[in-house]
């Protein structure tokens, strides 16, 4: 019999504010140790709490992307715990009243659509870093990351796949880029995923299930819930049984190990802060956040499918990311859709393809792309109006990325118009034809294939210049002559 | 100059006829005489008092005239003042530069007053008696065997022996009332949310109120004028317009309703303190105001809640304090645990102790709904007692402790009978409502017996206004301890 | 309800503050006769009342997000009890 797989996330999304949550320090990541954490964040004594508005208005952006209920009234509590990287001894949390409830996130795995429903979603603050070079059989503790705002956002344990966390993962990521609330970057951990995994056999209840923690890329979390759904169901096919625990990945040794120091314990004694009385969110505030919202991923997938008639595989690339959807749209912006309707597929095509590998090869964002969305739609404009091929589109966008300016100028320096004068084709034709016989006896003995090579060597002679289309006509009419 | 209001220190600094270095000279001197008797201060910094005092001379000689400019201050050293240490009278701090000012520091500094130093108190204000300092009891003026009250102690032994003119307190559960009627001035405690807690080493977030003590209650008011205002800095801070709470102190008390809750006139209270709070009744209706007899019929759990809801919200609080960032560390551990371990338990005495694991217990898993929640559902009972009780009088009236000042030595071994001092005082901090205390007679040994005054939210104008009438009818608050009287 | 010896040093170890065997007896003394009188509350009927976490009923306050805060560790780590390479040292922290 099989087993089901059962996942839910947990994913800390660090909120891209300025200062921190409660604190007016910096959060910019990467500085000298401890010169980003104030009295606040080092918890001096008499220091006090004080909410930043920009973590909260990110969290109401994104109850309303993924359709969550709003709490008008939450509430901060107090996790209490011991550890070095928590100056206070307590993490601000919400517990009880978070500020959002519910919401879902459509994703698309092994080629279907499948919602994920969300528990919440909640505002804390980050803890600080112990780092564990050795300083003479001591750690060093640095609090500058102490106090940086997160929205830890809980799905329910609806994924029954690896495949299907990392597609909830990656959807998710996308989401809180594209309505700008997290940089989403991996590395620098502030887009980070713990999987609570069980296993079931189908239709019986709920397995026991251990929490794993570390799953700081993509990569990672489908290894560690693979390696920990295989743990668990050799255990219980042995007639073992599973320990509800906290597990950590250690993608070095590909496994999960059990993270039993922090278990020891478990009793976080939850309170409302004093220090910090509920947080409203009135309806005005909703509405003014609500009216800046962008439009969302899915709701533009489907515009894309419907308008520029984009398969669904390819809106979804061309909609991986806001930068990227804006920027297709944006090459578009020059060409008459109504007169070529082929031109938006091209152009995705090319977004997709082309523009995304020299994106990913350079290490840049859409946004922060050296060609610009109106140059590559002049290129497809020029390929439309038969001004030059679409061979050697590709060579002007090459010449682009190299910076060699604007695509018309790179068309006129080297000489890359397509010829349309049809009697030098024809004499480039005649040529052709004479310089190879054998590939002419050998169309004329019904060999269709010798056309091509034909073709190609015409194509040769006019170094990409001519139009594929005459050509062909060219030599057909010339061969049955 | 010793007896003198503030007021009257302002007009003779104005005057020219004292400098703000010579007045500190001569308090700082006084302190010099008496700290061995009262153990009132934790620090006495002469050099940087004397930089002050020589700056608000400086202001003084360019014409600027206000009310606390030059007027040394003791203050509490539950304060972070910059540069200062600030131990809330425990080894965990004993070596704690502060590296901030406080807000209530920041204020007294902005209005010119000069710190002359920073006074006893129970460790980390847990305490009823001043006895609980890492740096020895703070003694009573009144009789030195007996102890200051607390946990404000010294500030008040500082004022009530002349070694300060005035001095800040923080009140959590009376800590600056029952201190001020053991010794005989009048101490505030205000609204909670008036005065910033920025700064202030926090006990119990939602109770601590910072406020003030001066021999009399116009001294108070210009105290409160400066210390209260809104505070960024502290989310539980109020923002509301800035007040003088002088403006009534004036305004006679006829047709003033007072209140006497019939809980706080029962059984429980000394004799000899009911008689002098029955004395100073007998003169608040010679001035005109009346009496009626109101309810708060769940005062008696007011300790019970406290006791609860201090303790849960001190044992997050004192969190912090584990060896890594600031403070005591425990000099031999082995890991990381033995090193939280044996830091809290050598650097915290036994009181603070005490409550972390009260604290800690009442809000462990299990517990939590019996205890924690329960105490703050108790406590909004409390506090509507008080709303409906304000539907009947203006004010409420009835002793600060149930008995004069006790011995020292006398309770420290029983938590729990320590705790009932609080009985009065711990209501107003549940509800959030301020209070003071002010001084109306003499009981058993000739100590001071304190008469607490209650308003509703907002009212500290019309409280000082009560308290100034009752001082110009009486003399209780300009009597000095005998061996501390001006010389 | 009354805590016993154990329950004494499971609260310290949460509490972490070191109770030594010595101490034990005294310490559960003190809390029972603690808990004792806070057992009152268990009597009062509470039913719909709602808990009052703060002493006024006001709601929070925003600020705005903004640095405010400059580098101050130098000052900040004068008074630390170990500090090497700007950082705060304990004992090895095992995770």
């Amino acid at each position: 019999m099989s087993w089901e797989i059962v996942i839910g996330l947990e994913t800390h999304a660090q909120l891209s504010t300025r200062s921190k949550i409660f604190s007016g320090a910096a959060t910019a990541f990467g500085a000298a140790p401890n010169t980003q954490a104030c009295g606040v964040d080092i918890a001096l004594p008499g220091t006090l709490p004080v909410l930043n508005r920009g973590a909260v208005e990110r969290a109401i952006r994104f109850a309303l992307a993924v359709g969550g209920e709003l709490n008008r009234t939450s509430v901060f509590a107090r996790k209490n715990y011991f550890y070095p990287d928590l100056p206070k001894g307590y993490q601000i949390s919400q517990y009880e009243a978070p500020i959002v409830a519910g919401g879902a996130l459509t994703i698309l795995a092994g080629g279907a659509e499948k919602v994920v429903r969300l528990t919440r979603a909640h505002l804390e603050e980050d803890a600080g870093k112990s780092l564990h070079e050795d300083f003479h059989g001591a750690s060093g503790i640095d609090l500058n990351r102490a106090g940086t705002p997160l929205l830890e956002i809980v799905s329910e344990p609806d994924m029954r796949s690896a495949e299907e966390a990392v597609a909830y993962a990656r959807t998710l990521h996308a989401l809180v880029r594209w309505i700008e609330i997290c940089d989403g970057n991996m590395q620098e951990g502030s887009f980070r995923c713990d999987a609570n995994v069980s296993v079931r056999r189908p239709g019986a209840p709920l397995g026991t299930r251990c929490e794993i923690k570390n799953l700081n890329s993509f990569r990672f979390l489908e290894r560690a819930i693979e390696h920990e759904a295989r743990r668990q169901i050799e255990i219980l096919e042995a007639g073992g049984r599973i320990d509800q625990e906290t597990r950590l990945y250690d993608p070095e040794r590909d496994e999960t190990r059990s993270l039993r120091s922090k278990e020891e314990a478990h009793d976080y004694r939850y309170f409302p802060d004093p220090d910090l009385l509920p947080l409203a969110v009135s309806e005005q505030w909703i509405a003014e956040i609500r009216s800046r919202m962008p439009e969302l991923p899915a709701a533009r997938r489907a515009r894309f499918e419907s308008r520029y008639k984009l398969s669904p595989q390819v809106a979804a690339q061309v909609t991986a990311s806001r930068d990227k959807a804006d920027f297709f749209e944006r090459s578009l912006m020059k060409i008459d859709t109504e007169t070529y309707p082929e031109a938006p597929r091209d152009l995705a095509n090319v977004t997709v393809g082309e523009l995304t590998s020299q994106m990913n090869e350079r290490g840049l964002e859409f946004s922060q792309s050296p060609v610009s969305p109106e140059q590559i739609g002049r290129v497809q404009a020029l390929v439309l109006d038969g001004t030059i091929s679409g061979k050697i589109a590709k060579d002007v966008r090459k010449a682009m990325w190299e910076g060699e300016g604007d695509p018309d100028a790179i068309v006129a320096r080297r000489g890359l118009r397509q010829i349309s004068d049809a009697g030098a084709l024809e004499a480039i034709v005649a040529e052709v034809l004479a310089a190879n016989p054998r590939s002419v006896e050998e169309f004329r003995a019904g060999k269709e294939k010798a056309l091509n090579a034909l073709v190609g060597q015409v194509m040769k002679a006019t170094k990409g210049k001519a139009n594929p289309q005459q050509v062909n006509d060219l030599l057909k009419g010339k061969l049955s002559g | 100059m010793i007896e003198a209001s503030l007021a009257e220190l302002a007009d003779a600094l104005a005057a020219k006829k004292v400098t703000s270095v010579e007045l500190t000279e001569r308090y700082l001197a006084r302190i010099d005489r008496h700290q061995g008797a009262l153990n009132a201060f934790v620090t006495v910094d002469r050099e940087r008092s004397l930089a002050q005092a020589r700056a608000a001379d400086a202001r003084l000689a360019r014409g600027e005239r206000t009310p606390l400019l030059g007027i040394p201050i003791a203050h509490k050293d539950i304060f972070c003042a910059r540069g200062w240490l600030t131990t809330c009278a425990s080894k965990m701090l004993a070596n704690f530069v502060a590296p901030y000012d406080a807000h209530v520091i920041e204020q007294f500094g902005a209005a010119g007053a000069v710190i002359l130093g920073k006074t006893n108190m129970d460790e980390f204000a847990m305490g009823s008696s001043t006895e609980n300092s890492h740096f020895g009891p703070a003694r009573n003026p009144w009789d030195p065997a007996r102890v200051p009250g607390g946990s404000s102690g010294g500030s008040a032994a500082a004022v009530a022996a002349r070694l300060a003119p005035c001095a800040t307190g923080t009140d959590t559960g009376g800590s600056i009332r029952q201190p001020a009627g053991f010794c005989g001035i009048s101490g505030i405690k205000p609204t909670y949310g008036l005065v910033s807690r920025y700064g202030l080493i926090a006990y119990a977030s939602s109770l601590d109120q910072g406020g003030a003590f001066a021999r009399g209650a116009a001294d108070l008011a210009l105290l409160l004028n400066a210390m209260a205002g809104f505070d960024a800095r502290d989310s539980t801070s109020l923002e509301r317009p800035k007040e003088d709470y002088a403006r009534d102190l004036a305004r006679p008390l006829a047709g003033m309703r007072i209140g006497l809750p019939r809980e706080y006139f029962g059984a429980g209270m000394d004799a000899d303190v009911r008689a002098a709070v029955e004395g100073a009744l007998a003169v608040l209706r010679t001035l005109g105001a009346t009496a009626v007899e109101v309810g708060l019929p769940n005062s008696a759990l007011s300790v019970p809640a406290y006791y609860v809801i201090a303790p849960a919200e001190a044992s997050s609080n004192l969190a912090r304090f584990d060896g890594v960032r600031y403070g005591y560390r425990a000099p031999e551990y082995g890991d990381l645990a033995d090193m939280y371990r044996k830091t809290r338990a050598q650097g915290f005495g036994t009181e603070v102790k005490r409550r972390i694991l009260v604290g800690t217990y009442v809000l462990s898993h299990g517990y939590y709904d019996a205890y924690y929640l329960q105490a703050q559902r108790v406590r909004r009972l409390i506090a509507q007692d008080f709303v409906a009780a304000f539907g009947e009088c203006d004010l409420l009236i009835g002793p600060t402790s149930p008995t004069v000042a006790f011995p020292v030595g006398a309770q420290v071994s029983d938590p729990v009978q320590m705790y009932l001092n609080d009985i009065y005082t711990v209501g107003p901090n549940l509800a959030g409502l301020p209070a003071l205390s002010i001084p109306c007679g003499f009981g058993a040994g000739g100590l001071p017996v304190g008469l607490q005054v209650v308003g509703p939210y907002f009212s500290e104008a019309r409280m000082l206004n009560l308290a100034h009438q009752f001082q110009l009818a009486t003399d209780w608050h300009r009597r000095a301890p005998p061996g501390f009287a001006a010389q | 309800m009354s805590l016993s010896s154990s329950d004494v040093l499971r609260i310290a170890q949460l509490a972490r503050l070191e109770v030594t065997p010595a101490e034990v007896a005294a310490v559960q003394q003190d809390l029972n006769g603690i808990l004792a009188l806070v057992a009152q509350l268990q009597a009062v009927d509470t039913a719909g009342v709602a808990p009052m976490a703060h002493a006024q009923d006001v709601m929070l306050r925003l600020r705005a997000d903004e640095v405010t805060e400059a580098d101050q560790h130098r000052l900040f780590q004068a008074i630390a009890p170990q500090v090497e390479a700007d950082l705060y040292l304990v004992p090895k922290v095992i995770e």
